[in-house]
């Protein structure tokens, strides 16, 4: 069995009050309820405080550059067919800098959980507008309020037909723990977007505001589609969260030319073959 | 007799002239000839002008040349372009349609020998193979073996339509075209991006990741088409950012891992060129050069990304440049390649370019069962539980693990970190991290692949050259009236060692840099370590590649 003191206590660089520290839990406790042990995944992050959250885990961690995390996890996971992977970063880093990386791990269905920590804000820059940031949002960097629509990454995973895609919310820790094993245990891609407060530099969606709006939305059938998409672009007074959409694509992985499920670094240079080969070009 | 034939075949792209130009090399090949091939190409799909020419001998051939034996004329446009690079003992092919006035004309009656616009291009090639000599069964056994594989029904097809080209050219009666005996055995037929693809999976390749631009495009299509088979992964990512960062993860998580691009789309991998300098991951890049800047001449040739590939990547960490003159290199560096990249667990580069990429040539077999394994992340440490990546050592090269395969942890970091992977503002951390990364460069200076040198002991001229331009300054040497010409090239561009060829730039009267670019790039390096007394420079930046003629017409 493994137990939460197996993934370790460490000294965060997060300000007191963040929901990056209520994430961390959930994650931890995700971890130990699927009871994988610490050296069985591979964490990825690109840059921001949200980026941070693999170096207070004990696991394997990867911490590439903002915006990439989700091109690194699938090249991670097209050499590693069995480990756990899970991408956490920020909204900057996923749905603008890797907005088009994203898009393209939905299309690609690579078997990887996102756990994008959506502060709606930028947090390690210090405040300016994200991608989700609401239209109006007045912050330092836009002090006339922010000018753009916001994205909506919930409404555009279950428009793609990602094969999992659930909305979550820091202040409620078991919830979120939940939603992340899911999402870990659904084979495709999993994105599990995390409402956070950020107690410095978002003052408009704070843990109040998100904890009068949240709801989990009785009988809803996430394998229906026309549902989802209802749900997926509820966002105001009211705000679902709990599992969104459930799709059965086939992974990305599956449909390989040659899937062996190993581990590349096995593979054996096949020198008869490879003759073969260089004979073609007589 | 001829040693030597220059053959030119032109026309429109969509016409076949590349598989003429393809079958006629292969068929030369295996009769034993050598072969360099010049492509030059529009970029368009269909129309234009686009020319495939073959040089061809019973010995070596170094480079491309200028004046035409044979010209293969598929369309009007190439015999107006053309017409005055035919030799005056030349000869030009046209279809009858095509209408000129002049000697030595024959008219391959095209629409009469073949049943339909398909099969031209085999009456163009039984008209070319005749009349060179070649035995009806050369180019028959390349038919069999280009289209027998994708279409047996149309071999029989195909093979009828040559016999009667050669029936009809041999009422000809010309034999002045004829090619004496080889002095080579038939060999392989491939391009320099053909040797890399070989050369990487004996290296034990299996991982790239690419977005495609020419020409590099075909380095990837060709590890997809052949090396499914053995287990390769290729992806075809969304851009070229996400190309390096899949290539540099896939090789965090144990894979062997390569990409392939351009200039323009190394420009958008240059973060991720820095990723795998501060994790210490091996990746294989190669970087295939053509006119910039920006999209410049999408299919043209150059040598002008050296600065760009070396200067790549923010901030400070070793890396290697390889730069092949042909095929036979481009094979041994990418297996060098792929090997230094592990063991000074950083980026390694090969440059290429446009003119090589596509350059047929006539190959000796390879080493496929190369002696050597190239090396391989550890698969197992004593003590997992104290493991740490990039623990301090005295080479500054820290035991690489694959993750998950054992209880250790593999923590990597783009931020800079402790010993064991963790973030760190440590300054003084800082500073042994970069020490211990920039140690791993004497690995790179111990493995430098040193400058050849051709030529008299003391040059009066000694060309300097890199890259695919060694062949032209070859001939040149050889054509040069006084025979005091030295040919010294540089396989490897960075790191350099002035040890490696101070002697031969001191000893010189003079020193001529030879690149296909505008800046001499090469030549800002090299002069950086040496100063040679005297010196000058042929430059090349017309998009088409270096030749024997450009650089004696200069010297
Ligand atoms: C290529 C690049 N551009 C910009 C930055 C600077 N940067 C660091 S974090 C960040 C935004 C982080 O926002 P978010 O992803 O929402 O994460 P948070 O800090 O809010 O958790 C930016 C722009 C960078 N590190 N790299
Ligand atoms: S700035 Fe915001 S996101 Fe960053 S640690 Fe502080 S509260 Fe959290």
């Amino acid at each position: 069995m493994v137990a939460i003191e197996d993934y370790g206590e460490f000294e965060t660089a997060w300000c007191p009050g963040c929901g990056n520290h209520s994430i961390l839990k959930a994650v931890k406790q995700a971890l130990t309820g699927l009871d994988l042990k610490p050296h069985e995944s591979i964490f990825v992050s690109g840059i921001g405080q949200a980026a941070k959250s693999p170096h207070y885990l004990k696991t394997n961690v990867f911490n590439g550059l903002h915006g990439r995390a989700l091109a690194a996890a699938t090249g991670i996971r097209l050499a590693n067919p069995g480990a756990n992977i899970i991408v956490q970063s920020g909204d900057g880093c996923n749905y603008g800098e890797g907005g088009n990386h994203f898009l393209a791990a939905i299309r690609r269905n690579v078997n990887v959980t996102l756990l994008a920590h959506d502060n709606q804000i930028y947090g390690l820059t210090k405040g300016q507008a994200s991608p989700t940031t609401t239209q109006g949002h007045a912050t330092k960097a836009q002090p006339r309020g922010n000018p753009s629509n916001p994205f909506n990454p919930v409404a555009v995973a279950v428009a793609m037909k990602a094969n999992f895609v659930a909305r979550g919310f820091s202040g409620m820790i078991d919830h979120l723990a939940d939603l992340i094993k899911q999402a870990a245990r659904h084979p495709g891609f999993s994105l599990v977007d995390i409402m956070q407060p950020c107690v410095s530099f978002n003052k408009v969606n704070t843990f109040a505001w998100y904890k009068e709006r949240c709801y989990e939305p009785e009988a809803h059938d996430p394998h229906d589609w026309s549902q989802a998409m209802n749900l997926a672009v509820q966002w105001g007074e009211k705000i679902p969260v709990g599992v969104i959409f459930k799709g059965d694509r086939p992974t990305f992985e599956d449909q390989l030319p040659h899937p062996t499920g190993d581990l590349l670094y096995h593979n054996k240079v096949n020198r008869g073959k490879l003759k073969e080969i260089m004979n073609s070009y007589a | 007799m001829r040693k030597e034939l220059n053959i030119l075949i032109g026309g429109e792209a969509g016409q076949g002239l590349v598989t003429v130009g393809e079958l006629l090399t292969k068929a030369l090949v295996r009769s034993g000839y050598s072969v360099h091939v010049t492509q030059s190409y529009m970029s368009r799909i269909r129309g234009g002008h686009n020319t495939f020419c073959v040089r061809t001998a019973t010995g070596d051939v170094h480079g491309p040349d200028k004046g035409i034996d044979i010209l293969v004329a598929l369309n009007q446009e190439t015999i107006e372009i053309h017409q005055d690079d035919v030799l005056k003992d030349g000869l030009i092919l046209k279809d009858k349609e095509i209408s000129l006035d002049k000697q030595g004309l024959v008219d391959i009656p095209f629409k009469d020998i073949a049943p339909s616009t398909l099969f031209e291009n085999v009456v163009g090639l039984g008209f070319l193979s005749a009349i060179i000599g070649l035995a009806q069964e050369m180019p028959e056994g390349c038919i069999k073996s280009v289209f027998g594989a994708k279409k047996p029904e149309v071999v029989q097809k195909n093979l009828d339509v040559l016999s009667k080209a050669y029936d009809n050219a041999s009422q000809l009666g010309l034999e002045e075209f004829k090619l004496d005996k080889p002095e080579n055995k038939p060999g392989l037929m491939m391009t320099a991006n053909d040797a890399i693809v070989l050369g990487a999976m004996s290296a034990g390749a299996n991982f790239c990741s690419y977005y495609p631009m020419t020409p590099s495009t075909g380095i990837p299509m060709s590890l997809n088409a052949k090396g499914a088979a053995m287990g390769i992964v290729v992806e075809q990512a969304e851009d070229e950012i996400a190309a390096i960062n899949m290539a540099v993860a896939a090789s965090y998580a144990g894979a062997t891992a390569m990409t392939a691009t351009s200039g323009g789309g190394f420009a958008l991998m240059c973060e991720g060129v820095s990723l795998a300098g501060m994790t210490e991951t091996p990746i294989v890049i190669v970087v295939g050069q053509r006119p910039g800047p920006a999209t410049g001449l999408p299919t043209r040739t150059e040598q002008a990304d050296l600065n760009l590939v070396l200067y790549s990547g923010h901030g400070e960490f070793p890396r290697a440049i390889f730069a092949p003159s042909g095929p036979e290199q481009a094979f041994d560096l990418t297996r060098k390649a792929f090997d230094l990249a592990e063991r000074s667990q950083g980026p390694v580069f090969i440059l290429t370019d446009q003119y090589m990429a596509d350059s047929y040539r006539r190959v000796d077999p390879l080493d496929i069962d190369a002696s050597q394994e190239t090396a391989k992340p550890l698969d197992s440490c004593p003590d997992p539980q104290s493991y740490e990546r990039y623990a301090i050592t005295e080479n500054g090269v820290s035991p690489r693990l694959v993750p998950t395969l054992g209880e250790y942890l593999v923590v990597a970091d783009s931020d800079e970190h402790y010993p064991d992977g963790h973030i760190t503002e440590d300054l003084k951390v800082r500073v042994k991290m970069m020490d211990k990364r920039l140690k791993k460069e004497d690995i790179l200076r111990s493995e430098i692949a040193v400058p050849e040198y051709w030529g008299p002991e003391t040059p009066e001229d000694l060309v300097v050259c890199w890259g695919s331009t060694l062949g032209p300054a070859l001939e040149a040497m050889q054509k040069h009236k006084k025979g005091t010409m030295g040919v010294l090239h540089f396989s490897q561009v960075w790191p350099l060692e002035k040890e490696h060829f101070q002697d031969k730039l001191l000893s010189a009267s003079r020193v001529v840099f030879v690149e296909s670019n505008a800046g001499g790039q090469l030549a800002r390096l090299i002069t950086s370590l040496v100063k040679p007394a005297e010196s000058a420079f042929i430059l090349r930046y017309d998009g088409l590649p270096m030749d024997a003629r450009y650089i004696l017409d200069r010297l």
